[in-house]
């Protein structure tokens, strides 16, 4: 009986010829990751086990970047509480302030994740590393506490979707189009509990940072992980961050699939998430006349430096409409400095745009950019529930970098092949 | 172990960010928490939740983020029981590490309404409709879960199992 990726990934790690969908297993960890959210009732939980050192501190990544740099005092009581056991536990990968990064950007730029790993993490977009071949998905605190002290967790191996891809992107049309699009066609628990596994002729046409933006919304489906095939784009990628020795794994053409989803990439428009539901998709050409307040380029969605290329491309030599604010947050410190050296962020000062430090921040609504009653945002992260970022009546439209740029000129949902 | 009590009923995917904003991410204090669980689709939560009591949810109740804080505060606010249609997988796994009594049971998220009286036998997994006298059959957990929830969660439980090992 043929296997997925995944369930190749995660026979490998639960010392198994094979594992199929439903099976319970214990599975080995290559890498265990907690934030300054996530780590503190972490750590809490790891302190009862008794124990006094982690299972392997090369294989443990705590990165405070949520409500980091330090946004009040309690913040600041986190972010030491994970400083302090990083220290005590002499954490090799931990990444302070000045070396930081939003965590699922980071990781995969210092060569934590290779192919073939498996890999948990207390935040819910750990499943970006699927882009790199690797099996990764997000867990809680106590899950982290547990893998952190074993090295181990136990997973129900996962059933597939699968999402045939061919052709290639229009112009303006980026990986989160992509997954919007697909959230919006299954529904935000149209892949609950299983694995969304990215494949076809498509796959090469998309960057790295694509793949990384559309693994990273998986979990916004309800999926417990997204992957893509290994081939040459992830292999470049992984020796230039210097990532362990791939271990690579391809589905057997006999692999089962729950259902296989054709998708055609020249036929997808830049695509809109209206409040309150990432699923409640619109394509650009759809979106009427709406009205915005604020935009945000970054996140661990969309804040790698493709996705600045491409908004730097919108707003060279235009300006952010009048009254609207626009932020630009690069995901990473080495992000950060390309910008800079390649004068994207002269193109985002011209325009009137503001150029934060890298920092989760407003993206859940923590600080840095809140909205205040009855205001909208267009934004590149990756939820908009209600009162994601700021007031209960504040309203969140999820878009790509392209999309995110072109509607801070006009001050309205705007599509970017269409501006003037 | 059974539950009983009145029945605070949601819609469809409920959020973690409903069941606790991120804005109060800025502790993990249990009792905090608690102090502001629902607050953003259910102002009155807070004050009307008694020990006891059950939520009824819809289809993928705690989608959304990783935040062990969401059943840490549903849990800390005095609710024994969640039954929805079905659970985002991350809340699922939260649930059980911390020993937040869960139960998926399509029958029961439709037909039980806001304010009645709720039994739920966790064993079984049945559902009793106190005020109506209709019973439901959900979805018990497997054996490997129970375990888990038996020895009060999974910090208990690996512990138990690594000293036997």
């Amino acid at each position: 009986m043929g296997m997925t990726s995944t369930e190749k990934i995660l026979a490998r790690a639960s010392g198994q010829e094979e594992v199929h969908a439903g099976q319970l297993i214990m599975a080995d960890l290559d890498l265990v990751l907690g934030n300054d959210i996530t780590s503190p009732v972490a750590i809490g939980e790891f302190a009862r086990f008794g124990t006094d050192r982690v299972f392997d501190k090369d294989k443990v990544a705590l990165v405070p970047d949520h409500f980091a740099p330090n946004k009040d005092i309690k913040a600041a009581t986190q972010c030491k509480c994970v400083r302090e056991f990083a220290h005590k536990m002499d954490i090799t990968n931990y990444f302070e302030v000045g070396e930081m990064g939003v965590e699922h950007a980071l990781l995969p730029e210092k060569g934590l994740v290779s192919a073939g790993d498996v890999v948990i993490g207390a935040d819910s977009h750990t499943c970006t590393y699927g882009a790199l071949g690797a099996f990764s998905t997000g867990v809680g605190s106590t899950d982290m506490a547990a893998g952190m002290a074993t090295g181990k967790a136990w997973f129900r191996v996962p059933s597939a979707l699968k999402f045939n891809l061919t052709g290639s992107f229009r112009p303006y049309v980026s990986g989160k189009d992509l997954i919007l699009h697909i959230i919006g066609m299954i529904g935000v628990d149209g892949a609950l509990y299983r694995t969304m596994e990215f494949s076809g002729p498509g796959v090469a046409s998309l960057s790295m940072d694509d793949r990384f933006t559309v693994c990273n919304m998986a979990i916004e489906a309800g999926g417990k992980n997204g992957i893509f095939p290994v081939d040459g784009k992830t292999l470049a990628y992984l020796k230039e961050s210097g990532a362990r020795e791939p271990r690579i794994y391809e589905s057997d053409p006999d692999a089962t699939y729950e259902k296989v989803y054709e998708i055609d990439l020249s036929t997808i428009e830049s695509t809109v998430a209206f409040p309150h539901l990432p699923e409640n998709t619109h394509p650009i050409s759809q979106c009427g006349e709406v009205k915005i307040d604020q935009v945000v380029i970054g996140s661990c969605t969309n804040g790698r430096i493709s996705d600045l290329r491409q908004a730097a491309e919108i707003l060279r030599g235009r300006h952010v409409a009048k009254g609207i604010r626009c932020l630009v947050i690069p995901a990473t410190q080495k992000i950060w400095r390309q910008a800079m050296d390649e004068g994207l962020f002269d193109i985002f000062m011209d325009a009137g745009c503001v150029i934060s430090t890298p920092t989760c921040g407003p993206c859940l609504g923590g600080y840095m950019g809140i909205l205040a009653e009855g205001e909208r945002c267009v934004s590149t992260t990756n939820r908009n529930f209600v009162g994601r970022m700021g007031h209960v009546k504040s309203e969140v439209y999820l878009a790509s970098p392209a999309v995110a740029a072109a509607s801070a000129v006009a001050g309205r949902i705007a599509d970017p092949a269409k501006l003037d | 172990m059974k539950a009983r009590g009145k029945v605070f009923k949601y819609q469809d995917n409920v959020d973690t960010d409903v069941i606790i904003p991120a804005r109060y991410l800025n502790t993990s204090s249990a009792a905090e928490l608690a102090a502001h669980c629902m607050e953003d689709i259910d102002k009155d939560f807070v004050s009307n939740v008694k020990k006891g009591d059950i939520i009824v949810a819809g289809a993928n109740f705690g989608c959304g983020s990783s935040r062990e804080h969401a059943p840490l505060a549903i849990k800390e606010s005095g609710i024994g029981c969640v039954i929805a249609t079905t659970f985002a997988r991350i809340f699922y796994r939260n649930a059980i590490n911390i020993g937040l009594p869960i139960l998926e049971c399509p029958a029961a998220s439709e037909a039980v309404r806001a304010g009645d009286e709720v039994e739920v036998d966790f064993d079984t997994g049945t559902v009793t409709d106190i005020t109506t006298g209709q019973v439901f059959q959900g979805e018990p957990f497997p054996p490997f879960m129970q375990e888990i929830i038996r020895d009060g969660g999974l910090i208990n439980h690996l512990s138990k199992t690594m000293k036997e090992a």
